[in-house]
């Protein structure tokens, strides 16, 4: 599939035209499709999620909004989704690793978009936003919380919103105040004295707390940036105007990037996402626990009593594609984690699942050099890339930031 | 003079080593590459014809694809289990999904559902096809 080599006066015109300095601002057909199906404008409204059915309701939104900024979510009041997903920094954190009640193995994920995915987390351990959210909540180092806790707080705070939506909340006058499967051992010990009925009303309370944050996550969409305008302006044939002007830099790292760097090949969309699972070869942390990305994630997702099979779920088999469709095992899924969107991202260093590059250098380096994966096989393939066509890739990834 | 001319020729053995790097990615594919939706199985034992339930097919959405199977003379073959595999052979990596045969629907065809392309580009779709005693395989080309 190699192409045949260009001859040398077409090369030597080529390197000149790079010498020239010239951004180059005529784009080919190919060209502008790719860039057409980049921006802003060819984003489809979020797919249904009919596995809740609260998704696309106002109310339920709203009081998902309420407790994700509600610190009482948490073992010991001090822990809120938004501690981690802040609300002025793109709902990430800056860290390489999040911190909560304890520091995890993973870098937050900022949630703009994150309802076109039909995965959830780095590995895809969730296949819906609402079961993503649940997750956290009962992790020992994020918010340390017990199912029954939980109950207790909107029980005791927000009871009639909660009713509104998802209708009578269950009796918790015999229910443990700290009991769950993934606490301590006493909170365990405790859940598992619980009778199975009234384990499952407090499955179903605690679904409807994800579903309600899923409907709330689910609003968080990409917004425009100069890129965006740019390709408006491209695609109605007219000139741009004001900051959707790119400089002949950016210009030039747009054209590397849907061209010879090979990003748009996962990178692709709307989002700047395959929504899929890649070995690129990222380095371990030294001092992590061993992460093997999608391998064990594919695991956790069909495992998880709130997917999209499960009883909690509003939908039926047959809307459980991605989850029945699932690639369950394979030697592509060792150390393959999810393409994140590339929108903003500039604006939210460090980069990969854990933190691993503090800038966009280091991780442009990292793909042009593509170096050998720490475990399974890295898809990459090494880009000759010159110092000046780093920094164009850099400054065209901060038009999706602005 | 001398001096510029062995920068370009250095800078134009760059780019050839650029381009040689790129080993494919992203290129379109070899033009003798056969896209069609009815082939022959590599022993010559099927008859293989593929059509989308929905024609218009979108990059990262689920879909299904009704399947056609015949003996090499024309009769249906109804009795066929179905291994379904791909991927992409430019990027080295497989389907994005596990598709498969879901439905028998009668008369050699069948339903397989769960197929996603999630990227532009080459694809291969892969059937291994068992009935009786008669065990072959075809690969459809697709590109996105």
């Amino acid at each position: 599939m190699r192409r045949s080599l260009p001859s040398l006066p077409a090369l030597l015109l080529v390197a000149a035209a790079g010498l020239s300095g010239c951004g180059g601002d005529d784009f080919s057909a190919t060209e502008r499709a790719t860039i057409a199906s980049l921006s802003l404008a060819a984003l489809s409204p979020p797919p249904a999620d009919p596995s809740n059915r609260h998704a696309d309701d106002p109310d339920a939104a709203a009081f998902g909004a309420t407790l994700f900024f509600d610190e009482r979510m948490s073992r010991d009041g001090n822990v809120s989704c938004a501690t981690c997903h802040l609300v002025d920094r793109q709902f990430q954190d800056d860290l390489p690793r999040a911190r909560a009640v304890g520091t995890t193995n993973r870098r937050t994920m900022p949630l703009a978009g994150a309802a076109w995915s039909p995965w959830q987390f780095w590995d895809g351990r969730r296949d819906s936003l609402w079961a993503q959210a649940l997750t956290p909540l009962e992790d020992p180092v994020e918010h340390a919380g017990t199912r029954t806790g939980y109950a207790h707080v909107v029980a005791d705070n927000f009871a009639d919103r909660y009713e509104r939506i998802f209708g009578p909340l269950p009796n918790l006058s015999a229910v443990p105040e700290r009991a769950g499967p993934l606490g301590t051992p006493g909170e365990i010990a405790a859940w598992e004295a619980m009778d199975a009925r009234q384990r499952q009303e407090i499955d179903r309370l605690f679904a409807n707390l994800g579903k309600a944050l899923g409907a709330f996550v689910r609003s968080i969409e990409p917004v425009e940036t100069r890129f965006d305008r740019f390709a408006a302006a491209l695609s109605a044939g007219r000139p741009p105007e004001g900051d959707a002007v790119l400089a002949p830099d950016e210009i030039a790292g747009l054209k590397l990037f849907i061209g010879k760097g090979n990003c748009s090949t996962c990178h692709n969309g709307p989002r700047f996402t395959d929504d899929g699972f890649h070995n690129t070869g990222v380095p371990i942390v030294p001092g992590l626990p061993e992460d093997l990305g999608r391998q064990t994630g594919v695991a956790q997702a069909a495992a998880d009593p709130f997917n999209c099979l499960g009883a909690f779920s509003d939908a039926g088999a047959a809307d459980c594609g991605e989850l029945r469709f699932r690639v369950a095992e394979g030697p592509e899924l060792l150390r393959a984690y999810k393409t994140p969107s590339l929108r903003g991202a500039a604006a939210r260093p460090p980069y990969m699942h854990s933190g691993q590059f503090a800038t966009l250098e280091e991780v442009v380096d990292h793909y042009a050099t593509a170096p050998a994966a720490p475990s399974g096989d890295s898809e990459l393939h090494p880009v000759t890339l010159s110092d000046r066509e780093r920094r164009q890739l850099i400054a065209f990834l901060g038009t999706l930031s602005e | 003079m001398r001096t510029k001319l062995f920068i370009l020729i250095v800078l134009a053995a760059l780019l050839a080593l650029g381009s040689y790097h790129l080993s494919g990615m992203g290129s379109p594919p070899a033009p003798e590459l056969d896209l069609s939706r009815t082939r022959t199985s590599a022993n010559g034992s099927y008859m293989v014809a593929i059509e989308p339930e929905n024609p218009e097919i979108r990059l990262g959405e689920l879909h299904a694809w009704i399947v056609t199977l015949t003996t090499a003379d024309g009769a249906p073959v109804e009795d066929a289990s179905f291994e379904v595999g791909g991927g992409m052979p430019d990027h080295n990596h497989g389907l994005p999904t596990s598709p498969r045969v879901t439905e028998n629907l009668g008369g050699g065809r069948y339903r397989l559902e769960g197929v996603k392309f999630s990227m532009s580009g080459w694809w291969e779709l892969r059937f291994d096809i068992v009935s009786g005693e008669t065990r072959d395989s075809v690969i459809f080309n697709m590109v996105l």
